[in-house]
């Protein structure tokens, strides 16, 4: 009796499992899921990305193609394993047609591991910039229309070498993948232009004291390269400073945004004229970057000064889902078939330039080297130095050759 | 040469900190053997009181206060309506203090945000101090230093050679005699539960100067205080410091010449420790 009775409940739970998506599409809503880090040292720029993902939704007035769209949220805490648990809620448990996330880069490849698992599901990349989320073994469900750190990086390592003249700098960055990428991504160019590189700190997400790097940083030098988020990076700059440290500093991606240049403390003058790559700046004199920072301003008040590169990405992926979602008029029959040939073949405007995907639904988008300025409030901000048109994830090498530099770490690239 | 003396204060100054946070942690268990798990919100709190107060005034030290103060009161009142209920019941007071710092978390998260904050230190304080051989030291981390001592000197006075101290202490030896020779023992745990919880505030604005105050910070310090505690011995302030002053040091001594494996030494001195002595290092068999 007791056996049949299993029987009966795994028979059941089968046919739920069934018989959900069907239905869930059926009656006219989309579901969409989206997921960011809400909680731990990334907090705030998990916040920023989901009102990226609000403003989009906003502008569709939640609607697409004549259905309804439901919104499920899910907070991480920037672990591969809270990426996970997020995302298999928000598949398994919600029902959701489209996952949307996450931020941090570790995340982004358990994710897309996930994602080969759920076929039926399409995933678009929040903010994630590891590497390997698309370049390796990528996921034929996972669609990432932002670029990857190496690519933010394009061009800013010759920048530094030949306008800067900084020959000789360490490195200071979180140790995973992400900041590994944003890392091999500036040296690359940094090392064929000639800069050497003296040391190389990696500390772990959420490093509170720095004091003993910011002592271990040798004097002969001529700059720090330094890719630390949100509080980290507050975090570092302030002990540097207070240390008495007059190194000028290079920015990775997401230490130079306004997530870290609109935190609160003495750190203005010291970073005003600081070098940095990314796939906006926020002073593009673009009417549809105008129109995005305009909206973004109105509908959150108490946001940024001006939008972050994660509610950027978040904004983007969004805008991306849903402008396929009205061009096949919200068919996601046959396991999205239609949805996602449109989205690989979609040429996207964004409010900074054209996107599209490579073989691997990884973006080809323009990149932009900036500087830190300050406006005549007293609100820091990166100015474009310089475009550099469609980078795409190989930085225009041979995929093979690319591929031969082998998988981001520590100590890759060499740099001798 | 240089580093490894920048590295012996940067370990000091941290002990020094965890020292702080850990004091009040030990105080409590060892009277009230109550594993108070909300000790690391009471520590986040103090700083964020401590931060509106400061900005409100402006002035640090008023902030300082105001995080002692404001924690030694919420302090009080837990111990006088919520855990007098439930006295000699460890499991349940243990997880009601998890449960109280489950919801601390989410109301600081509601009120605060998740938003790193950070104190402006007093300009007296703010820079380096010339010192031999490393040359420059931040001036702020020294005084956290003192803040300790002078700290650890008051409270071993004050169990020392106070009467009240001395009932903390016997308390801590035998509590039931402590209650058959007459004494308030609930007054007694109301006092020790209302310093511990100020020093958590005290410590998270002073600790806050130094590094920031963010949503997690919480779960760290209570990690820290835990494994000081357990390494120093339970109950044991003299422990607390010595507990704090090891993982303190292997701590920085990790992160500047392996920083692959930092964390590891802290979690390897307390596995020694509960290996070899469990109780902690001057901790007694209970």
């Amino acid at each position: 009796m007791k056996k049949a009775l299993g029987v009966l409940i795994i028979c059941a739970a089968l046919a739920v499992s069934l018989c959900l998506p069907v239905t869930s599409q059926a009656d006219g809503v989309i579901k969409i899921g989206a997921m960011a880090t809400l909680e731990g040292p990334f907090a705030v720029l998990g916040q920023d990305g989901m009102r990226g993902v609000k403003l989009a939704l906003q502008q569709w007035n939640y609607t697409v193609a004549g259905k309804k769209i439901k919104l499920y949220t899910m907070s991480t805490d920037a672990t591969p394993d809270s990426a996970t648990r997020a995302a298999r809620k928000l598949v398994e448990q919600d029902k959701v047609d489209i996952v949307i996330g996450p931020l941090s880069g570790s995340e982004g490849i358990a994710v897309k591991d996930y994602a080969h698992t759920q076929p039926q599901v399409t995933f678009f990349n929040g903010i994630s910039a590891a590497q390997d989320t698309t370049l390796r073994n990528p996921a034929p469900n996972f669609f990432r229309f932002t670029g990857d750190g190496v690519q933010f990086m394009a061009g800013v390592g010759e920048y530094v070498v030949q306008v800067k003249g900084y020959k000789k700098i360490v490195t200071v960055a979180e140790d995973y993948s992400f900041a590994y990428t944003n890392v091999m991504g500036f040296l690359l160019g940094y090392c064929k232009a000639g800069g050497k590189v003296v040391k190389r700190f990696w500390v772990p997400v959420g490093n509170k004291d720095y004091s003993t790097i910011v002592a271990s940083i040798p004097d002969d030098i001529d700059a720090i390269f330094v890719a630390l988020g949100g509080s980290d990076a507050v975090n570092f700059l302030s002990q540097y400073e207070q240390a008495g440290g007059d190194k000028p500093m290079v920015g990775g991606t997401v230490t130079i945004d306004q997530s870290v240049l609109s935190s609160k403390g003495r750190r203005k003058t010291y970073m005003i004229g600081t070098p940095s790559g990314s796939a906006m700046a926020d002073n593009l004199d673009t009417p549809s970057w105008k129109k995005f920072v305009a909206e973004y301003k109105a509908a959150f008040p108490k946001g940024f000064p001006s939008p972050s590169v994660f509610a950027w990405g978040y904004y983007v992926s969004t805008v991306a889902c849903l402008t396929a979602l009205d061009k096949v008029n919200g068919d996601l029959s046959n396991n999205h078939k239609a949805f996602r040939e449109t989205l690989s073949k979609i040429e996207l405007q964004t409010p900074s330039g054209v996107v599209r995907l490579d073989e691997n639904r990884q973006a080809i988008a323009d990149m932009f080297i900036t500087e830190v300025a300050e406006r005549p409030d007293g609100v820091l901000y990166s100015k474009v130095v310089k475009v550099v048109p469609q980078v795409n994830q190989t930085l225009g090498m041979d995929r093979k050759e690319f591929l031969a530099l082998g998988p981001v770490g520590r100590n890759n690239p060499p740099c001798n | 040469m240089k580093l490894f003396i920048m590295t012996i204060l940067n370990g000091l100054t941290l002990a020094a900190l965890y020292f702080l946070v850990a004091s009040g942690f030990t105080l409590v268990f060892g009277v009230m053997r109550n594993v108070n798990l909300a000790h690391g919100s009471l520590f986040l709190l103090g700083a964020y009181v401590g931060f509106d107060v400061a900005e409100a005034t402006g002035s640090w030290v008023l902030g300082a206060a105001g995080g002692f103060v404001a924690i030694a009161i919420l302090g009080l009142l837990l111990q006088v309506c919520i855990f007098r209920f439930m006295e000699g019941q460890d499991l349940r007071q243990t997880l009601v203090t998890i449960g109280i710092s489950i919801i601390l978390a989410d109301v600081m998260l509601a009120v605060w945000g998740g938003v790193t904050y950070q104190f402006e230190i007093p300009d007296a304080l703010y820079g380096v101090t010339r010192l031999p051989i490393i040359k420059v030291y931040t001036t702020y981390r020294l005084f956290i230093l003192l803040i300790a001592v002078v700290i650890g000197l008051a409270l071993w006075l004050f169990l020392d050679k106070t009467r009240v101290g001395m009932m903390i202490r016997a308390g801590v030896d035998d509590r039931d005699m402590l209650a058959a020779t007459g004494v308030n023992v609930h007054r007694v745990f109301a006092i020790v539960f209302t310093i511990g919880a100020g020093l958590a505030g005290f410590a998270g604005v002073v600790g806050g100067s130094a590094l920031s105050i963010a949503p997690g910070e919480d779960l760290r310090y209570l990690l820290a205080s835990l494994v000081v505690v357990i390494v120093g011995g339970m109950g044991s302030v003299g422990g607390a410091a010595l507990g704090a002053l090891l993982i303190g040091l292997a701590e920085q001594f990790g992160l500047a010449y392996s920083p692959t494996y930092g964390v590891v030494y802290t979690f390897i001195i307390m596995v020694l420790t509960l290996a070899f002595r469990p109780q902690g290092l001057l901790g007694r068999r209970a």
